[in-house]
This record gives structure tokens, C-alpha cells and sequence, in this order.
């Protein structure tokens, strides 16, 4: 048992090791794409205490930050430079791809959230 | 065959009253102004608590219409309108040519005492307003003001009679119409009928005589004012404005009253005869007198002061001929009775009425014969007996001719000749003929037929089964022998047990009424009920005097048993008015509110979602991140702040969506702002792009 524990504060050691070398570029979408599951978490919380009479509301208020968080991790994948697929694309091409599918995407949010 | 099956016996009685009652319409026509427009003028003229009838205007319509009527008021009404006269007259100094005007007549028609210097000071009054104005109205109510004092018995004299009446005259156009003044372009008949009592009150109180080219340019005016008056086909003549949507648009009855008024105001004083058509007066008087009782208290004081003009007028003086009925029953042997009276009901002059034509409904000549009338002195009525006529039940046009006796009158006296009148004549149908009986075939073999009589119940019994028939037939003659066809005639029956009620409209032909009922197509629409039914027979008509609703008696019906989805009979109300009773109350039910989770919860919740941005901020604090890669020239910074901005405006547009705007208009602005925000967009990001490339490169 106490092997396991030590191998898995190992693991976390290394892993926070090898995040730390990540481009402070990426760090930010990361800590971006926490704080939406974050928020998307606290609603669903909500919902559990409360029920889920406004259910479109509830919908769309989770939806919006399950949705950014996806964008994101797109934009992340983009961004990244060790993903060789996307080498020829500038990564001001792929921020603007994400304003416009995070535009897109709340306006259907605002039209759901009645 | 049974338009009217299944129509239930309140209806039958509905139908039955509403025949009845759709005579009543004959009874409103003209007749001459009667105790009727006595009481309707106290409703109408309602003094209010206070004992005041409203502003000088209404006061003196009220005074004036009891006046003519010779509706005496207590002497606390009077007092109270005297006394608001008088503060009005005291006042001149200040008060508007019209508030005087109004008072001079209240205090002349109620023949208050007012002080001879009080009059003085008006009377200057008005003459420095008739100096000063080139306004029709401004002129008529200090000429009208100043004839009303001189009237009561005050010594005023016009000193320029001329110049005012020249002033007067300025203002009418080449088609005897008048304009108000002499800036307006309009021109108007009601305005017409106002300078002509203007005039006429010039002409009284000229210090001589009005020069008399004048006048009888004034008369032939006139007589074009009369060419522009409309008609309608039944004689009846009226003013009205050439264009109803002028400003001043006062409706016909206002603007035949004010033509009346200074027509015959000025046949008056002008010396003469004017040369109108006597047709024309009298159709004058047709229409006010057609109007019955006006609703509004000034379109009855119109009313009534222009009939007491028209009553005696030098022009022509409109003798109207009305029916006191205009139902006449044959069996009664009724007399047809005309009156020929002025318009306020006083006896005309020796006169002889002639029954020249009887038309039928249909405008059928029914009768040319000249018949004449004989007179009532003591009741002051020409009458004649319908019998000799030989009209028969039903409505009829009487077309009547009126003679002068004294060749004199003519020129006094307008009779308009030819006058038609509609009636009704009612009388006693006669019933017979009438038998009822069971056939077995189409070939009509009858088995048994019964006569009955009609005139009262009887009470036949009969059976049938579905393959046979009820036959029911009867004549109708009218007391002239003709046959009659009535507008309701319908067989019931009921049946005894489930009380359900079949209704059958009964066809007549030249010869007689008749109904053949074939039980066999109508199994289905008796819902197989077998039993008694009880036989009704109901004959009704406005014109028939001894409509009935008879009980025939029975009929033993043997109807096959219902098959499985034959309908069934409707519920049949215990009081068959029931349905005329108050409905069901109809509650709605509304969804009640889900249930909300308390405030306090909500908002701490919508704290903690607060919660993950502060985390993301102080993150991103940790990570170190900086601004440093924004533009610093001024022209990229621009662009990526406007980048910037956009993005903003776009989301606070979403918010604005969420809280009031529709889709369509969030599109709109969002179309616009998307234009711009892809260019400011592109210009930023591609020169952040180059700069990143070029560091690459360096």
C-alpha cells in the first residue's frame, strides 16, 4: 500500500515536472478550459440542490461552459507546436476561429436560455 | 321538407313575436310634432342640480326649445338663468360678441328685467365690434345681439345699415353660399343661412331703408342657396355641406336648421315674396320632422325652432299629411283616417284629400280610382271606409292628393300635391278544408282520413307504423277569397315519453297546404323512438288576425327497434326557457408555479460561479502572463483595442437579446457588427502573425 501511494506521488511528481515545460500559451487555455468545467460543475451542484425547474436555463447556463471548454481544447490542439498536423497554421488563425465558434455558439446559448 | 325539424316550441314562440313585432316599424313616420317632443325636450334639457343648464349657448337652447313647446319652467329655473344672463350683459366690456349675443336672446325669450343702461353699454359694445370685424360669425352675433335687445322693447338703431350689410354681403360667393371671412377660401351653406339671419337683423334695425337692389340681389341668392339643396326619394328635401370633410363640418341637420332660420328670417323683413318652390319647403319640413326624436339637445333645438320657423313663414307654410294608424284591420271594418295639419299639428285650411292610387307591395298597381275623403270638422281628420277599396290583407302604398279650396291659399300654403303612405291591413284568415290521415303506399290509397276543424283543438288519434304515412292538408283564404300564404307554418310533433320535439315546415301551393310525412325516411331522425306523439299545428302572419297554434291530437307510431349505433336522443331541458338561462361558469384552471428554491441559495450560488474567474485571474497571475505582445504603434494598437471592442459589443448585444430584443433584431446589429469585427480582426491578428514571423526569422 504504502508502495503504491509513494509510486503515485511519484507519477504526479513527474508529471508536474513535465507540465511545468509546457508553453505558458498552453498553460493559459488549460487553466481557461478549469475554470469553464469549474463553472459548468457549480450549475450542475446547483441543479442537484434545487432541481431542474428552468431546465433550459440549466441547460444552457452548463452547455455554454462544457461548449467553450471544447473550443478550447481545440484551439489548444492547434496552438500546440509538437502537433505537426497543424505546423502550416498560425496560431492567430486558430484564435480567431475560436472567437468566432465561441460567438456562434452563444448566440445559440442566448437563444436557448429563454 | 324539414328545414325546421327539431326546432323546439320556444322558438316557434320567438318566431311568432318577432312577426309581430316587425309591424311596428310602419308606425315611425312623419308625424307633427306631438306632446312626445314635450317630454323628450324636459329629458333632454335637463337642468343640472345646481339649477343651470350648462354654458349661454345651451341655456338659451334650452329657454328657447321650452319656449316654443310652451313647456312652462318654475321660477327658480328662470331666475337662475336671468341672473346668469345678467352677469354675462353686465360684463360687456369684456365678453366676446357671442356670450352677449346668447344672453340678449336668454333675457329676451325669458323677458328678465334688465336695467335700460346695461343695454346701453352692450349696445355700443356690439356696434364698435360690427366696426371693427370682417368676420361672419363676429357680425352675426352682434347684429343678432342688437335685434334681441331692440326686440325687448330697448330703442336701437344701426346708424351705417348699409356699410354692414354691404359687409355682409361681401362675403357670398356666386352660388349662394357664404364664406366665414373674407380670408377663408371655404365657402359654406351653414355659413349661408347665418349671413341671411344676419342680414335680415340689419334690415330690422336700419334707421331706413336698406336699399332694395340690395335685397333683391340677396333674393336671388337665395334662390341659387335652393338649387344646391339635396333630396331624398321620398319628398323629403335637405342642406348638408358640398364637402362633408371641411373644418367646420356641421352634419345636416345644424346646417338645414341654420338656412331655415335666415330664409325665413328674411322673407320676413324683406319686402316680397322670395321665389322658392313650395315642394322644397315642405321637404324641408319632411325632414325635420322625420327625424322623430333626436337623441342630442342640439339637434332637437334645431329641430324644433326650425319647424315653429316653417309653421308660420312667409315663404310657404308646409301642411304635412300623416296616418294617426297605419294598421287597419278588416274585421274591425277600420276607417282609413288622414290628417292634414301644419308642422306643429294646427288645423289647415279648407282643403279637400283626394285617395288617388293604391299600390301594392310589390308596387302593383292595385287601384287607380279617385276617391275623395270625407271630412271630420270636430276632429279636424278626413276619413274614408277601407271596405269599398276592395284591398285585401297585406301591406300597402296609399298615394293621396291634397286640393286647396281657396285659390288664395295657394301662394300661402305648401301641400306638395301627391303624398304616399304605407300600410297594413290585417284581417281574419279563413281556415278550412283540412283533413288528416294514414297512407300505406306511394300510390296515396288512403285508409282513413278525417275532417277536422281547425278552428279550435281537436283531438284525432291515429297509428302508423314506418312503412306508412301522415298526410295533413288544409286551405287558407283571405276575407277577399284569395289564397294566403303565411310566413310560418309548421307541423310539431313531440313525443310523449323522451319529450323530443320534430319541427316540419308545411309547403303550400297555389291551392292549398300540404305535408306528407313518410315515417319511413325518417326512422333515423326520430331515433327509433316508438310511442305517442303529439300532433301541433302552428299558422302564423303578421296580417293574420287568428294565427293559431292548435293541438291536432296523436299518433301511435310503430317504429322498427334502434340498431347498435344508432344515435340517441338529446337530453331534453325540464324547462324548455332553460337554455335562455345563465350558462355553466366556465373556471380556468392555470398551471400552478413550479416551486422555487429560496433567494438566499440562488445567490450564493451565482457567487460561487463568480468563484472559477477569480481562480482563472489569480492563475493566470501565477503564470506570469503580460501584455507585452499588444501592438505599441498607434495604428495595430487601434485596431486590436477596436478588436477588442467588438468582441465586447457583440456579447453585450447577447445580453441585450437575452433581455429584450427579438431575433430578427439581434441579427441585424449582429450582421453589422460581424462585418466589422472581421476586419478589425483580420487587420489585428495578421500583424501580430507578422511579427511573430519576423522574430522567427531574426
Amino acid at each position: 500500500m504504502p508502495r503504491a501511494t509513494s509510486d503515485a506521488k511519484l507519477l504526479i511528481q513527474s508529471l508536474g515536472k513535465a507540465y511545468a515545460a509546457t508553453p505558458t500559451n498552453l498553460k493559459i487555455i488549460d487553466l481557461y478550459v478549469v475554470f469553464a468545467v469549474a463553472t459548468a460543475l457549480i450549475q450542475v451542484v446547483y441543479m442537484g440542490i434545487v432541481g431542474s425547474f428552468p431546465f433550459n436555463s440549466f441547460l444552457s447556463g452548463v452547455l455554454s461552459c462544457i461548449g467553450t471548454a471544447v473550443l478550447a481544447v481545440c484551439l489548444r490542439i492547434q496552438v500546440n507546436k509538437d502537433n505537426k498536423e497543424f505546423k502550416d497554421l498560425p496560431p492567430e488563425r486558430a484564435f480567431a476561429d475560436f472567437v468566432l465558434c465561441n460567438l456562434v455558439l452563444h448566440l445559440v446559448i442566448m437563444n436557448f436560455l429563454g | 321538407m324539414a328545414a325546421a325539424g327539431g326546432l323546439p316550441a320556444s322558438a316557434t314562440l320567438l318566431l311568432l313575436v318577432i312577426a309581430a313585432v316587425a309591424v311596428a316599424p310602419l308606425a315611425s313616420a312623419v308625424r307633427p310634432v306631438s306632446d312626445a317632443h314635450r317630454s323628450a325636450a324636459a329629458e333632454l334639457f335637463a337642468a343640472s342640480p345646481d339649477g343651470s343648464f350648462g354654458d349661454l349657448e345651451t341655456t338659451y337652447e334650452a329657454v328657447r326649445t321650452f319656449q316654443i313647446l310652451g313647456v312652462e319652467k318654475d321660477k327658480g329655473l328662470i331666475g337662475k338663468a336671468c341672473k346668469f344672463a345678467a352677469e354675462k350683459l353686465a360684463s360687456s366690456s369684456s365678453s366676446p360678441a357671442k356670450d352677449l349675443f346668447h344672453a340678449a336672446r336668454i333675457s329676451g325669450v325669458l323677458k328678465c328685467s334688465v336695467d335700460s343702461g346695461v343695454y346701453d353699454d352692450v349696445a355700443t359694445r356690439l356696434k364698435a365690434v360690427i366696426k371693427d370685424t370682417n368676420s361672419l360669425l363676429e357680425l352675426y352675433y352682434s347684429v343678432g345681439g342688437l335685434l334681441s335687445i331692440k326686440e325687448q322693447g330697448h330703442n336701437v338703431v344701426l346708424p351705417d345699415a348699409d356699410n354692414t350689410f354691404h359687409a355682409i354681403k361681401a362675403l357670398s360667393q356666386s352660388d349662394g353660399r357664404w364664406r366665414y371671412d373674407t380670408n377663408s377660401a371655404e365657402s359654406s351653406t351653414f355659413a349661408a343661412g347665418i349671413a341671411l339671419e344676419a342680414l335680415s337683423a340689419v334690415i330690422s334695425l336700419a334707421d331706413s331703408e336698406v336699399d332694395s337692389s340690395m335685397i333683391a340681389v340677396v333674393k336671388n341668392d337665395i334662390v341659387k342657396l335652393f338649387d344646391t339643396i339635396k333630396s331624398y326619394d321620398d319628398g323629403t328635401f335637405y342642406f348638408d355641406e358640398k364637402h362633408v370633410d371641411a373644418a367646420e363640418y356641421k352634419g345636416p341637420i345644424t346646417t338645414s336648421a341654420s338656412v331655415v332660420r335666415g330664409v325665413t328670417s328674411f322673407a320676413a323683413v324683406a319686402s316680397g315674396k322670395l321665389n322658392i318652390p313650395g315642394e322644397k319647403i315642405l321637404g324641408l319640413a319632411k325632414f325635420f320632422l322625420g327625424i322623430g326624436l333626436p337623441g342630442s339637445a342640439k339637434d332637437f333645438f334645431n329641430q324644433i325652432e326650425s319647424l315653429s320657423f316653417l309653421e308660420n313663414n312667409r315663404v310657404f307654410v308646409p301642411l304635412v299629411l300623416s296616418l294617426p294608424s297605419k294598421v287597419f284591420s278588416l274585421t274591425s271594418k277600420d276607417q282609413l283616417k288622414v290628417e292634414v295639419t301644419t308642422v306643429f299639428g294646427s288645423a289647415a285650411p279648407p282643403l279637400r284629400v283626394n285617395l288617388v292610387q293604391v299600390l301594392g307591395s310589390d308596387s302593383k298597381v292595385i287601384t287607380t280610382e279617385t276617391k275623395e275623403l270625407q271630412f271630420d270638422l270636430d276632429n279636424n281628420v278626413h276619413y274614408l271606409d277601407i271596405a269599398p277599396l276592395k284591398i285585401d290583407v297585406g301591406k300597402y302604398s296609399l298615394v293621396f292628393e291634397i286640393s286647396l279650396q281657396e285659390q288664395e291659399h295657394e301662394t300661402i300654403y305648401a301641400t306638395g300635391g301627391t303624398n304616399t303612405e304605407a300600410i297594413f291591413v290585417t284581417g281574419l284568415i279563413k281556415v278550412d278544408k283540412a283533413e288528416i290521415g294514414i297512407s300505406d303506399n306511394d300510390a296515396g290509397t288512403v285508409e282513413s282520413v278525417q275532417k277536422i276543424d281547425l278552428q279550435k283543438d281537436t283531438s284525432v288519434s291515429l297509428s302508423a307504423n314506418h312503412l306508412q304515412k301522415l298526410r295533413l292538408s288544409f286551405q287558407l283564404s283571405t276575407p277577399l277569397g284569395k289564397t294566403f300564404k303565411p310566413h310560418q307554418v309548421f307541423l310539431k310533433l313531440k313525443h310523449d315519453e323522451s319529450k323530443v320535439e320534430h319541427l316540419f315546415v308545411v309547403p303550400g301551393s297555389a291551392r292549398q297546404f300540404k305535408i306528407v310525412l313518410d315515417f319511413l325516411g325518417l326512422v333515423e331522425k326520430f331515433y327509433y323512438l316508438s310511442g305517442r306523439y303529439d300532433l301541433e299545428l302552428a299558422v302564423g302572419d303578421a296580417a293574420m288576425e287568428n294565427s293559431f297554434l292548435r293541438a291536432l291530437g296523436h299518433i301511435e307510431l310503430d317504429l322498427p327497434e334502434a340498431p347498435e349505433k344508432a344515435p340517441k336522443p338529446p337530453a331534453q331541458a325540464v324547462d324548455p326557457f332553460s337554455k335562455f338561462g345563465p350558462k355553466k361558469e366556465i373556471s380556468h384552471i392555470f398551471r400552478s408555479p413550479e416551486k422555487r428554491p429560496p433567494k438566499e441559495l440562488s445567490f450564493v450560488f451565482t457567487g460561487l460561479t463568480l468563484l472559477p474567474i477569480v481562480g482563472f485571474l489569480i492563475g493566470l497571475m501565477r503564470l506570469g502572463v503580460n501584455l507585452k505582445n499588444f501592438p505599441s504603434l498607434p495604428a495595430p494598437a487601434a485596431f486590436a483595442s477596436l478588436f477588442h471592442a467588438g468582441i465586447g459589443a457583440v456579447l453585450l448585444l447577447y445580453v441585450l437579446f437575452w433581455i429584450k430584443l427579438d431575433l430578427f433584431t439581434t441579427l441585424k446589429y449582429l450582421s453589422f457588427l460581424g462585418v466589422f469585427l472581421v476586419f478589425v480582426g483580420h487587420r489585428a491578428l495578421s500583424y501580430l502573425s507578422s511579427t511573430s514571423a519576423k522574430q522567427k526569422t531574426a
